[in-house]
């Protein structure tokens, strides 16, 4: 039996389980702290540092998707400093990509747009990197377009985890890291793919999606996790 | 009260952003009440006056002719405002940048297309080597970003300019593509 912790998350005082995370028990109360590459019914990477919160006693930042609450646990997610950086990595997510909104099938739909939104980017203050990168559009079903991933490895996590396939993984290292399908093979050619499409669901910007989508025409929609998970876990087969 | 003055300039864009300026509609006849517009592809007036106000921007720096313009735009212009997505991050027009600027014209244009505005006796702009949000190029003010920024964005920025202040975006109005 879980152990119930009490904290200060922003000012409020929340309680939750011991084996909760900074970020469930903010959820739980509706205090809003910014993600990106989580996804509620997949296992937390802490990957994408968005939701990075301050934590009293801590000089490190910490994030919220994968620390666990303790006993009067002080946490901080809105101070200058957090929004600050997060801007700064939302900007740098932009500019090491080749993310162009207007001719984007997931325009108006799309979680790192949104999040530019929030954190208040008018503008990305480093330079464009301007990559070159490749389009897979071998699947029958899908295509891939490696412009518009941010490698939040949800579909990584998706195909692992809750369809069992692992079709989807990451290769190459620092900037030059991409995902792949088996062996870094063609995705029309894997062996593994069930084409099932949970990956394109998952997915936050325009980086998977549905073949002949048009600009704006791509929107997602994860809330099957939930149903899946509360089936696995909760032997509830309720929508 | 003395009227502001207010130029628009077109670079490496589609002149979308104008076409969303023009929707400014029955607005415009106020604006002309509050502001006196001295440059303008709308107009016809070839050089950059001194001395603006206000000068909303539009299209990323393509060319050398869109690099100059936007020079002489910065030395003559007290708040300088990057007007739409390609003036903010390059946008559609940034796109040929991770290709070969000569072997891109070299596949367009064939083998003249190396000689196509490269040379200083051209009478074509040369082409940049990678095309660049302008503020990578001079200090930007503030930013309106849009694939085009629609109309009311646009008349809400003016409005905060014509009564001093700098304009800047919340949540509910940024908006890319």
């Amino acid at each position: 039996m879980d152990e119930i912790k009490t904290l200060t998350i922003d000012g409020e005082i929340v309680s939750a389980p011991s084996s909760a995370t900074i970020l469930d028990a903010a959820m739980e109360n509706d205090l809003h702290i910014p993600t990106l590459c989580n996804l509620q019914g997949l296992d937390a990477v802490g990957a994408c540092r968005l939701c990075l919160v301050e934590i009293q006693g801590q000089n490190k930042l910490q994030p919220a998707c994968t620390t666990r609450v303790e006993e009067n646990m002080v946490v901080q997610s809105k101070s200058a400093r957090l929004q600050k950086y997060r801007r700064m990595i939302v900007e740098m997510l932009f500019a090491e990509g080749n993310h162009i909104c207007s001719v984007c099938v997931a325009n108006g739909h799309c979680e790192l747009q949104n999040l530019g939104y929030e954190v208040g980017m008018d503008s990305v203050r480093f330079d464009y990197v301007y990559p070159t990168k490749k389009v897979d559009a071998t699947h029958e079903r899908f295509v891939l377009d490696h412009n518009r991933c941010v490698l939040c490895t949800r579909c990584v996590r998706v195909c692992d985890e809750i369809e069992g396939a692992h079709t989807w993984d990451v290769a190459g290292r620092g900037i030059g890291t991409f995902v792949v399908t088996d062996l870094a093979g063609d995705w029309g050619g894997s062996g593994s793919c069930t084409s099932c499409g949970k990956c394109v669901l998952v997915c936050p910007t325009g980086a998977l999606f549905d073949k002949g989508k048009a600009v704006g025409e791509m929107s997602k929609n994860s809330d099957f996790l939930e149903y899946i998970v509360n089936a696995r876990e909760k032997k509830q087969w309720i929508k | 009260m003395d009227k502001i003055r207010l130029a628009t300039a077109w670079l490496g864009g589609c002149s979308g952003c104008h076409m969303s300026f023009l929707d400014l509609d029955e607005r415009l006849i106020d604006l002309h009440g509050r502001a006196e517009v001295v440059f303008s592809p709308v107009m016809d007036v070839k050089r950059y006056p001194e001395n603006v106000d206000v000068a909303l921007v539009e299209g990323a720096v393509a060319n050398s002719d869109n690099r100059e313009l936007l020079e002489t735009i910065r030395a003559n212009t007290r708040i300088l405002i990057a007007f739409g997505d390609c003036a903010v991050n390059g946008n559609v027009t940034a796109m040929r940048n991770g290709i070969d600027r000569d072997e891109m014209l070299k596949q367009i244009y064939g083998d003249i297309g190396k000689e196509l505005g490269r040379s200083i006796y051209s009478p074509l702009p040369v082409l940049e080597e990678t095309v660049l949000p302008i503020n990578k190029v001079v200090t930007v003010d503030a930013f309106l970003p849009g694939c085009p920024p629609h109309a009311d964005l646009i008349w809400h920025v003016i409005t905060e300019l014509l009564e001093g202040r700098i304009p800047i975006l919340t949540e509910e109005q940024l908006k890319y593509g």
